[in-house]
């Protein structure tokens, strides 16, 4: 038979009051610690102050452009093959430029549906679509209006240099 | 009986209604301010009528406002009546038992003698106890009608609870009761008045430290907060005892765990600590020193108003830009009102020294300031409420078993015994 030996003695356990104390000594200096300074707590002040996003992160999609503005896409539907959930809906049209032959006519791409795996971006051979655009929050008033077309996805920035450097540690790895 | 009589009946009940259902709007900020401190987190802090937002206290009219238009659903298969008597029980017993506690002395009014309670009866120990069992009604009666399993276990783990515990509870406070020699709660108030080995006041928590522990551990399991909130339990029954309620009858439920905290405290105040006694200034000593204690007070005011006042403009500095509306400029109104405030108080405390004081002020002043300790001192008790909430985990059902069977009641004994012999060897 293997006795297990507690380091700590039971009575002292058992009779709940000193252990009861120490837990209310606990917290209570949590609490006289952060009344007199709100400032060091390990929260982020959410709508007003936003926590930075790390690089490499996938946010909403956008559509890269030429230097003409037209799309970089070529609506080869690779994207639209690749995709797990079935969320990218092209529609390709004739053009007249000879190099590249087709483009997107329609680039919807419904945001309720997709994943956020990033493998349209892996699957794209001509670097047009991204998700370097550093949105995570897509709010909105009805589901209709989660269906982004191809001129709202050209619209889109790429996330800028500055934001990238903000602090992304966890609030709590900065909290002493 | 005449109209003054009445008055004074209908005054007195006016003011422990009022004073009980202020409180929980107070305690529901405490609570949630509290834990946010606790857990190093801000707390309610945005919601707002103009640029008022008092730390958070508006999200409660919110809530409130809430809870009164949410919809009311009675589930079909309940057993209607007791299901909508429930949550009036509940309401019911936690205001009527604060009916019994003193908040301030006795006071002569035109040679008639005015007590500020609402019951004096002389059986006041007993009326709260007679009361405070009939909760167990409402638990029971939520329980069973709701005809569902999570309330009914709610249910029964609840009356098991308050059944244990009520008989420590009681036991406990005999102890009192032999060294006053009644149940009567002001007799005892006003001998707590007295100092203990001329340095400490006599509160009886020095007197009956053991009995001060039992009597607070069962007013918690009393009034179903944490550690002995089994009845809720609700991460292993859903709600527990509640879950089939909604809109304001589950906020009958909700109000009324707040007053019983208010309630419990009041009690525990009252036979532990020293009631609306303030440490060594008794009532004579209020009405006589009335002038110079005013005036001390009047400066200690002044000074923390105007405390008050230089931090919030600070804090109004820092954080100037940070809602980018009326919100902006709470911390330099109420730094502008609290600093007035005290000058206020500096003008008064220069006038007063040329006048005398009107005869019917110091009566006054000792009521209010005896008003005041009660409810600084309820807030108090109030609050250690919040914190072991907030600090202790909860009990599992045999634990809580055993604590109340096996623990506290031999303790109460014990204490009992131990009592008895000092008064008969000592005198």
């Amino acid at each position: 038979m293997i006795k297990v030996s507690r380091d700590v003695s039971e009575l002292k356990e058992d009779i709940y009051i000193i252990e009861i104390m120490k837990g209310l000594g606990v917290t209570i200096g949590h609490m006289f610690k952060n009344m007199f300074d709100l400032s060091k707590l390990p929260v982020i002040d959410y709508p007003n102050q936003e926590k930075g996003i790390p690089e490499g992160y996938r946010g909403k999609h956008r559509l890269t452009q030429r230097e003409n503005g037209d799309p970089k896409c070529v609506a080869c539907m690779m994207c639209a093959t690749a995709c797990p959930a079935d969320c990218i809906h092209i529609e390709a049209a004739e053009t007249s430029n000879n190099a590249i032959e087709k483009y997107p006519n329609r680039f919807d791409i419904d945001l309720l549906e997709c994943v956020f795996c990033g493998m349209c971006v892996e699957a794209c051979p001509v670097d047009a679509i991204r998700m370097d655009s550093g949105i995570y929050s897509m709010v909105d008033f009805n589901r209709r209006d989660f269906v982004v077309t191809k001129n709202e996805l050209l619209a889109i920035k790429p996330q800028l240099e500055s934001t990238k450097a903000l602090d992304i540690r966890h609030p709590m790895q900065k909290y002493k | 009986m005449d109209l003054l009589d009445f008055g004074i009946i209908f005054a007195r009940a006016i003011f422990v209604i009022v004073f009980c259902l202020t409180m929980v709007p107070v305690l529901i900020w405490l609570e949630r301010k509290g834990a946010a401190l606790i857990q190093d987190r801000i707390g309610p802090n945005r919601t707002s009528i103009g640029f008022l937002r008092l730390g958070g206290l508006i999200q409660i009219i919110a809530d409130a406002v809430k809870i009164f238009f949410k919809e009311d659903v009675t589930p079909g298969t309940v057993h209607k009546f007791y299901f909508y008597l429930a949550p009036f029980i509940a309401g019911f017993v936690s205001l009527s038992t604060f009916a019994v506690i003193p908040f301030a002395d006795n006071l002569k009014i035109g040679g008639k003698l005015v007590h500020m309670q609402v019951l004096n009866i002389d059986a006041g120990l007993l009326y709260f106890f007679a009361i405070v069992s009939l909760s167990v009604y409402s638990v029971v009666l939520a329980g069973w009608s709701s005809n569902s399993k999570f309330p009914l276990l709610g249910g029964i783990r609840a009356s098991a609870q308050m059944i244990s515990y009520e008989i420590p509870m009681g036991l406990s406070v005999i102890g009192l009761m032999m060294i006053y020699g009644s149940p009567h709660l002001n007799d005892m108030v006003q001998r707590q008045g007295e100092l203990l080995w001329g340095f400490l006041p006599r509160w009886n928590v020095f007197l009956q430290p053991v009995a001060a522990m039992i009597f607070i551990i069962c007013a918690f399991a009393e009034t179903n907060r944490n550690p002995f909130d089994l009845a809720e339990g609700e991460s292993e029954l859903v709600g527990g005892f509640h879950t089939e309620y909604s809109s304001m009858k589950f906020g009958l439920f909700f109000m009324a765990e707040y007053i019983s905290m208010v309630v419990s405290s009041g009690f525990i105040v009252t036979l532990f600590f020293g009631g609306w006694q303030i440490p060594f200034l008794t009532t004579e000593l209020l009405t006589n020193y009335a002038k110079p204690i005013i005036q001390i007070s009047l400066v200690l005011a002044s000074l923390i108003s105007f405390y008050i006042c230089t931090n919030l403009y600070t804090y109004h500095k820092v954080h100037k830009n940070r809602w980018k509306d009326s919100r902006d400029y709470e911390g330099l109104i109420f730094s502008v009102i609290t600093g007035i405030a005290s000058i206020i108080m500096l003008v008064v405390l220069v006038l007063m020294s040329y006048i005398d004081l009107p005869t019917w002020l110091p009566p006054v002043f000792t009521l209010l300031a005896q008003v005041a300790s009660f409810v600084i001192k309820v807030f108090l008790m109030c609050w250690v409420f919040v914190w072991v909430r907030w600090t202790l985990p909860r009990f599992r059902y045999d634990q809580l078993m055993n604590l109340g069977w096996k623990s506290l009641l031999p303790l109460a004994l014990l204490n009992i015994f131990v009592t008895g012999a000092v008064i008969l060897f000592l005198g």
